[in-house]
């Protein structure tokens, strides 16, 4: 099969596509059917539960495990030493890489515990009591040793180092001592230094942001079970069963077909469920116990060992010409990765100043581990925290230049034919569009009252294509069975029944979308990226297509006339032959004479989908500050996405919506907060503050339709792009508000009432 | 450590149960009747993806002991169907697009369905303050606002 | 592993008998105590259910005081036509504790005996001068509100005895209370500061009796005397709002953590006394 089909986008008369139908699994999810991690049981099952370290960073001297063992009840319990040794080895999960013996040290420490919460040890039991009580019987020694959690005092030489065998990767010279830098990547054009000599205008800023976690409402869980030929079923909530599979069969050194991974619904995931943290050790507690193990985080459990992404430092630097021209820029981005090497600071850097088409620029990332949790992917991993520090300092700029913030970026925005900055050409882009939406919308003119402020933010994102499979079965009946390997953790399915029903041309309640498990349906990358529309939707249509030419092969075989004599419309073949009079056969008419030409009729197809479209939001924020508290609300907020095509508007919006509401708490509220012994003091949702319903007017969010001519319907990946800009649309709403810049979230009261008091002196 | 002897009624059916004095209302609900539609997000009353209705009051069911629900009425997102038919809440909730994963919904639906049992005409605001306890990650809830103010529009026009 | 033992009894006499054994624990709405229990910062040997208490719920008027049963829930609370008019300050506070869920659960006598300095109804029911009705092994006895938390966690209640009811005094005509706090959201929050304010205004509309409290700057929430009496004898003039506000900042003894500065607190702690002190003058000068 072609990866890229050259279809024309859009074509005229789309029945299906761009419509709102009802989604196919909305029955479950709004009953209580609908089965997520926690909602699955195992005859037998016990109950796994982790002892997580209490330090930073500590070396384990010894774990004595006896005590525990001794209790009854207690069915297994496994250390570090339960597990293999796993060889360094980078495996791309999709979004973003990881090293598998990493991965494998992340799950479970072996002689050092990295961050506080980093899992030492775990057990399986009868009851969630006896295990809990188990914990308290392993006797862990310590030896606790200095640690680092603040991004630019784990670069300082004389930090507490994590990893004694790290030298950092990608500077001129290899280095002779190790540090917790793990890389620096650079990208550049052009001569900025003599660029900036030449500008009239020079804007320089410094920004910093917290980690902050991804949030989602679902604990990580699973169920495993190990039997005794070494068979193993997994039942998880993932944003990849596929990648589960893969990771558990890495870091317990199992061939991937003896795993089984069934995806169960999943509560949300935002890039933290592209990894493992609970399933390889169900399984070794299941081998070690002969029996299936459940295990299920708690909210603290999630917020000390799992997420979050980077707290990070951004420098940026534009040089300018008096018409708003930027001519030179300088960004450096210093990234937190958490306990091991892999922070966002290489798509941070990527996307950085992707928006902008700039002469010349030199562009800075820094990895950089910490004693805190590893991090992981987060909604357009790097790019809000890079967009932070780039989007405030085009704000500032434009007061430096007297320009309005959009026509400054409209003078330098990327258009087609321009080579970002991250190195391809762009092709088939709507940034221009989508500044021209937010420009002309009712929100941009309109009036602002006393204490408020408005502010404006571009962001970007690549979305990628990759491997997907999707099988198209035909029921005797004519229903269609629509299969993927795509986790749904946001309404997919309904885009995957509307494309395939779409090219079936057949009524969309007869097509029933299907995730399915690992053995069930041909390898699929992880849902991230926002991949899963744009390359398993394509995998759906080319099955689909694929069905309609067997049903005209069928057709004619029926009719005894030559395959090009058969039209396919309607959902049904037509006869073109003039000689035969003969009805069109509907779907369910051949279906019904599937044996006797040629069986089942079903198509599979699998592909690496190339040609993802990049996207380009662009939002305006309204906020309102009580100058005597400090105290922010967002009055309103219109998001402007180019999504190429809509498949799903309704889906798409809330993909916005939701991505803009994740913005708006990094912006005023998120941020892990560590006491002096590295220790999360807010591991909860009371003190962790998402965003609540009372804090957010609605959300505008207007769809911008730049085809993409590589997706059969146009698409383009919308999940990630919106959480992009909001971070600074925020902070340049407080400056509005204010008329002081902000430039270390989340902008939370007492950050802004300082600012104030400093301000009226 | 003795189980005690619950009797309840949860969706209109009189229920008994065995429970740990230490088990929450949440933990009977999901492992010992399988009623699994009401969901554990935080275990602490600040996600509000347990949400119950207990004696026409709406609850955190992980916020309270299984055996407090003696001789009380519970009311789960399991029963909130009747006759197989969904609740306008829940049609409007699939009609808006007021979900993406699904995870809050349960509990999301089950308070919205406190809120309009006391106020048939809830405002905006309201509605919002109404469903603060309610985390989603996901919508932003600018759909879910819609939906529960749609879902009441339609309640009181089934009224008139 | 927990030998924890759940009791409900249906007598004042019952419960004190139960909560007289160490290890006891009263249990009310519960939103504060089943978040300790799991989250291991207790592990008490019975659980005490006083709901089950006949009489123990509910609102009564006396002689034009209110008797608020130490069980009544905040949404029962809020409900109550005659009690929002006469104390729309308690009344708002308590509404602020936690969501609508635990609204449905939550009481002023958990809020209270929680000993956190920052529960939103504490400030609201010392500027009221509530009193608290307490039951016990040595019978019945009466304190307000302001004796019964000691420190963070602690209280003045003896082994064995628990709040009953809280009595909110007879409200003389044009009395009117406030309470608000600071939170980084809209909701969901602990206060980074509270204060309640209840006055009483002339015939002329000045200020002749009001007492400020405040919440989340102190171990214990603080009646602030100096507070109150700024605002007696005048009509919330600027001057007196000045010295409302000075005072207020001046009581405060609050620590830096997680939930805001010391300098932060302080500073809120004045804004929000002000704003309180005008939002009761407002109340109280509506209803002459």
């Amino acid at each position: 099969m072609s990866d890229v089909l050259d279809k024309p986008a859009g074509s005229p008369a789309l029945k299906i596509v761009g419509s709102r139908p009802i989604r196919p699994d909305g029955a479950d999810k709004v009953t209580g059917r609908a089965a997520f991690g926690a909602d699955f049981n195992m005859p037998g099952q016990l109950v796994g539960r982790v002892l997580r370290s209490p330090h930073a960073h500590a070396r384990i001297v010894s774990i004595d495990t006896r005590k525990a063992r001794a209790l009854p009840g207690v069915k297994a319990v496994i250390t570090g030493a339960d597990f293999p040794d796993v060889a360094s080895e980078m495996h791309d999960g999709g979004e973003s890489a990881s090293n598998l013996r990493d991965l494998a040290m992340n799950v479970m420490a072996r002689t050092k515990a990295l961050y506080n919460g980093h899992a030492v040890a775990a057990v399986a039991a009868v009851s969630a009591a006896v295990a809990e009580a188990a914990l308290a019987l392993i006797e862990v020694t310590y030896e606790v040793l200095p640690h680092v959690i603040d991004v630019e005092a784990a670069m300082a030489p004389d930090a507490p180092v994590l990893h004694p065998h790290m030298f950092t990767e990608g500077l001129d010279a290899k280095p002779t001592t190790p540090s917790n830098i793990a890389k620096r990547n650079r990208l550049g054009r052009g001569d900025p230094d003599q660029a900036f000599a030449e500008a009239d205008v020079v804007f320089e800023g410094r920004y910093t942001t917290q980690a902050v976690h991804q949030g989602y409402i679902e604990p990580h869980a699973c169920v495993a079970s190990w039997a005794e030929d070494g068979q193993c079923e997994v039942w998880s909530s993932s944003q990849g069963q596929f990648m589960v599979r893969t990771y558990c069969a890495k870091v317990l050194g199992l061939e991937t077909s003896s795993i089984r991974v069934t995806p169960a619904e999943i509560g949300g995931g935002f890039g933290g469920k592209t990894t493992v943290y609970l399933e390889p050790l169900a399984l070794a507690l299941s081998r070690q116990s002969g029996h299936p193990v459940k295990m299920v985080m708690t909210r603290d459990e999630v917020f000390r060992a799992t997420g979050p992404t980077s707290g990070a430092v951004i420098l940026v630097k534009f040089g300018a010409r008096s018409d708003g021209t930027i001519i030179a820029a300088d960004v450096e981005l210093k990234c937190q990765a958490g306990a091991f090497a892999g922070s966002p600071v290489g798509a941070a850097s990527m996307t950085a100043l992707a928006c902008y088409d700039i002469a010349n620029f030199s562009i800075t990332g820094w990895d950089v581990v910490t004693n805190s949790p590893k991090v992981a992917a987060y909604r357009a991993p790097g790019a809000p925290i890079a967009a932070f520090g780039v989007e405030s300092a085009l704000d500032d700029l434009a007061h430096k230049l007297e320009m309005d913030p959009i026509a400054l970026r409209e003078k330098n925005a990327v258009r087609d034919g321009v080579k970002a900055a991250y190195g391809p050409k762009f092709t088939n882009i709507g940034f221009l569009e989508t500044l021209a939406a937010i420009r002309d919308s009712d929100h941009y003119s309109a009036p602002l009252g006393r204490n408020q402020g408005r502010g404006v933010a571009a962001g970007f994102w690549f979305n990628v294509g990759g491997e997907s499979t999707a099988a198209v079965h035909v029921g005797e009946d004519g229903s269609v069975a629509v299969v993927t390997g795509s986790p749904d953790i946001g309404g997919s399915r309904a885009s995957m029944a509307m494309m395939a029903a779409e090219t079936l041309e057949i009524p969309l309640d007869r097509v029933r979308p299907r995730i399915a498990d690992t053995a069930s349906i041909g390898f699929s990358m992880l849902t991230g990226g926002s991949r899963t529309t744009f390359a398993t939707g394509m995998a759906v249509v080319q099955a689909a297509e694929k069905v309609v030419a067997d049903l005209k092969r069928r057709a004619a075989l029926i009719w005894e006339v030559a395959e090009d004599q058969v039209d396919w419309a309607g959902g049904a073949a037509h006869c073109l032959d003039p000689g035969k009079d003969v009805g069109p056969l509907t779907l369910g008419d051949i279906a019904a004479k599937a044996a006797t030409t040629g069986g089942p009729i079903t198509a599979q197809v699998s592909l690496n989908a190339q040609g993802a479209g990049p996207g380009f939001g662009v939002h305006v924020c309204d906020v309102e500050v009580d100058p005597e508290t400090g105290h922010v609300t967002v009055l309103r907020y219109t998001a402007a996405q180019d999504v190429g095509k809509a498949i799903h508007p309704a889906y798409v919006e809330g993909q916005v919506q939701g991505g803009v509401a994740q913005g708006v708490g990094w912006a005023l509220n998120e941020e892990y907060i560590f006491d002096g012994e590295g220790r999360m003091e807010n591991a909860g949702f009371l003190d962790y503050r998402v965003p609540v319903a009372s804090d957010l007017p609605m959300i505008d969010a207007i769809l911008v339709e730049v085809a993409n001519p590589r997706h059969p319907f146009g698409a383009k990946g919308v999940g990630e792009v919106p959480i992009v800009p909001p971070l600074a649309a925020v902070a340049n709403a407080v400056r509005g508000a204010i008329g002081v810049r902000m430039t270390d979230l989340p902008l939370s009261p007492p950050k802004i009432r300082a600012v104030l008091d400093a301000r009226d002196g | 450590m003795s189980k005690l002897h619950v009797s309840t009624v949860v969706n209109g059916d009189p229920v008994e149960f065995l429970a740990d004095p230490a088990m929450t209302l949440l933990d009977v609900l999901r492992d010992e009747l399988n009623l699994t539609g009401s969901k554990e997000g935080c275990g602490s009353g600040d996600c509000g993806a347990c949400s119950v209705i207990v004696d026409d009051r709406l609850v955190c069911s992980c916020l309270m002991l299984a055996a407090e629900a003696e001789g009380r009425r519970v009311a789960t997102i399991e029963g909130l169907a009747q006759g197989g038919q969904l609740h306008p809440l829940q049609q409007k909730f699939l009609e808006h697009a007021a979900l993406q994963c699904g995870f809050c919904t349960p509990g999301l639906l089950m308070a919205s369905k406190a809120l309009l049992d006391v106020n048939p005409d809830p405002t905006e605001t309201e509605v919002r303050y109404w469903l603060a306890g309610n985390l989603c990650r996901c919508t932003g809830y600018d759909k879910v606002v819609r939906a529960v103010m749609d879902a009441a529009a339609e309640l009181r026009q089934e009224r008139v | 592993m927990s030998q924890l033992q759940y009791l409900a009894p249906s007598t004042i006499d019952d419960a004190v008998l139960a909560l007289a054994a160490s290890g006891a624990r009263a249990l009310s709405g519960g939103t504060d105590l089943l978040v300790q229990l799991r989250a291991g910062r207790m592990a008490p040997g019975a659980i005490v259910d006083l709901k089950r208490i006949e009489g123990i719920s509910g609102i009564r008027q006396e002689g034009g005081a209110f008797i608020i049963g130490a069980a009544t829930s905040g949404a029962v609370i809020g409900e109550h036509a005659a009690l929002c008019r006469a104390w729309p300050g308690v009344v708002e506070a308590v509404n602020l504790i936690g969501s609508t869920q635990v609204q449905g659960r939550a009481t002023m006598a958990g809020n209270l005996c929680n000993a956190s300095p920052a529960a939103d109804s504490v400030p609201a029911l010392i500027a009221a001068r509530a009193v608290c009705i307490i039951a016990g092994p040595g019978g019945r006895r009466e304190a307000p509100v302001e004796d019964i938390v000691t420190a963070p966690g602690r209280t003045s209640l003896a082994q064995g005895e628990f709040i009953v009811a809280f009595r909110l005094p007879p409200r003389p005509a044009r009395s009117s209370d406030a309470y608000l706090r600071l939170i980084p959201r809209t909701e969901m929050d602990i206060a980074v500061a509270g204060a309640g304010v209840s006055l009483t205004l002339d015939a002329e509309g000045r200020v002749s009796e009001a007492y400020v409290a405040l919440g989340a700057v102190a171990p214990t929430a603080l009646l602030v005397a100096d507070a109150g009496a700024a605002l007696v004898g005048g009509r919330l003039d600027e001057d007196s709002l000045s010295r409302l506000d000075a005072a207020a900042r001046a009581a405060c003894r609050p620590i830096s953590d997680k939930r805001g500065t010391i300098e932060y607190r302080t500073k809120i702690a004045g804004v929000l006394a002000r704003r309180a002190a005008q939002a009761a003058y407002q109340r109280a000068s509506d209803q002459a």
